[in-house]
């Protein structure tokens, strides 16, 4: 909370979401959308106070081991098997300013692509020492970073030999509700993204190399664990040229 | 040529996939200890202010069955109808109350259940006062990007009646599927993905 303390705060609306470049709601190749896809029309309108307003996550709420997937789950002294990686990068908005105090969790599949979840049924082990999630919140620069294993591909249930690329799922809260976002990122030279009826329910080929994570090589650490930078952007804010000033001031 | 107006392109929506609570909501999927508590499970302590309330809902799909992998969050003004946001000019909300609030919608029926405070009135960008509402957004597997939408108060006619948003809805009874069912202080809001009673949901 106290780092956003120092900015003047910002009140204005987002700016309207690009619905051609996000994936529409129906999208066949992914069969599970057929039936969860709205059929009708959205209500567009401009924000509100209650979409320009959001929480506020403070970086004393984050444990020391939170941004740390290789340990955060493992027994003491043990860690997670794997390629072992960091994730870094910056989250902005359209306009490209940093957003400060962003809220980042992420989710992923072990080095085998099994996640730990009832619900999974694909053969690959467990591994013990792996629980698979991990958050963070970025700086006043809009930089974050996190440890964790490279997932694995793993196969679903959709056409008879569907296999998703490896990706780590990202939920992302910056500063107004309407800038919420999920997403999921993918790694560089990855020949599988563009099999994935995931990844081609996006429409425009830009869009989807924007998930791509290119390997960092400068930020890899040498005997460690390789870098790669993964860049978000939430949707910005409309300049508040006029707005705050009731009616005849 | 002209300058270039250098904007960025929000980074595109994905699914978040059949295993969404691993990550937002960890405890509740069995992966314990590397988070204290699921964020957003509670909203109110015992010093909030206002009435409080209970809201219950399932995500039904275009078959009819409610969704049991999907996630909800509600974002919401205060009793006093301030939002706890460094956004809010108009005051201070109650420090006791988060007004944000995240559930899974649980494994055996697809439940969502929120425990909160009834939200006061705030205005709408030309002064004029929305109904009290709750912001909902849901995504799920199969939801290629969330959705967002409102929950406004069946005991709140005369408030709804001159709500500018519900105003705009074209066809005027898709606005009652944005109305919960119930009577304070238990409410019901069923969100329909699909079909006859297709909630509205939002661009916004
Ligand atoms: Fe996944």
């Amino acid at each position: 909370m106290s780092d956003r303390q120092n900015h003047k705060p910002e009140t204005g609306a987002f700016f309207q979401r690009d619905r051609d470049w996000h994936a529409p709601a129906l999208t066949p190749g992914y069969k599970t959308s057929i039936l969860r896809a709205p059929q009708k029309a959205l209500l567009s309108l401009d924000n509100t106070i209650s979409e320009i307003t959001g929480p506020v996550f403070g970086h004393s709420m984050l444990g020391e081991l939170d941004n740390d997937l290789i340990h955060n789950f493992a027994k003491p002294g043990e860690s997670a098997i794997g390629e072992r990686i960091i994730v870094h990068g910056r989250v902005l908005d359209e306009r490209g300013r940093p957003v400060a105090g962003a809220l980042l969790e992420f989710w992923q599949a072990n080095a085998g692509g099994r996640y730990r979840h009832k619900k999974e049924t694909y053969l690959a082990a467990l591994d013990p020492n792996f629980g698979g999630c991990g958050r963070t919140i970025t700086d006043d620069e809009g930089y974050y970073f996190f440890r964790t294993i490279k997932p694995g591909a793993y196969p679903w249930p959709n056409g008879v030999n569907d296999w998703r690329p490896a990706h780590i799922h990202f939920s992302i809260f910056g500063h107004g509700f309407a800038q919420r976002l999920i997403t999921q990122m993918y790694f560089e030279g990855d020949p599988m993204i563009w099999k994935c009826p995931i990844v081609n329910t996006i429409p425009d080929r830009r869009a989807i190399e924007q998930l791509i994570a290119p390997l960092d090589w400068s930020n890899t650490i040498p005997m460690d664990a390789r870098a790669y930078k993964f860049d978000i952007v939430l949707r910005g804010r409309r300049s508040t040229f006029f707005e705050n000033r009731p009616e005849g001031n | 040529m002209v300058q270039e107006l250098g904007y960025l392109k929000e980074t595109a929506s994905q699914t978040a996939g059949p295993y969404v609570h691993i990550g937002l909501t960890p405890n509740f999927c069995g992966i314990p200890g590397v988070y204290k508590s699921d964020l957003g499970a509670s909203m109110v302590n015992d010093k909030t202010l206002g009435q409080r309330i209970t809201v219950k809902g399932r995500v039904i799909d275009g078959a009819g069955m409610p969704l049991k992998d999907a996630l909800i969050e509600i974002w919401q003004a205060d009793a006093g109808g301030l939002y706890n946001s460094p956004a809010e000019m108009r005051g201070t909300a109650d420090p006791n109350f988060t007004g944000w609030g995240r559930c899974p919608t649980s494994a055996e029926d697809g439940v969502f259940t929120f425990e909160t405070v009834k939200p006061g009135r705030v205005p709408f960008k030309d002064g004029r006062l929305m109904a009290p509402h709750i912001t909902f957004w849901i995504v799920a597997r199969g939801i290629n990007i969330g959705l967002h939408t409102r929950m406004y108060f069946p005991d709140e006619a005369e408030a709804n009646a001159e709500d500018p948003l519900l105003a705009r809805i074209e066809y005027r009874h898709r606005a009652e599927t944005l109305v919960a069912a119930g009577t304070a202080p238990s409410y019901t809001f069923d969100i329909h993905l699909q079909g006859e009673k297709e909630t509205v949901f939002l661009d916004i």
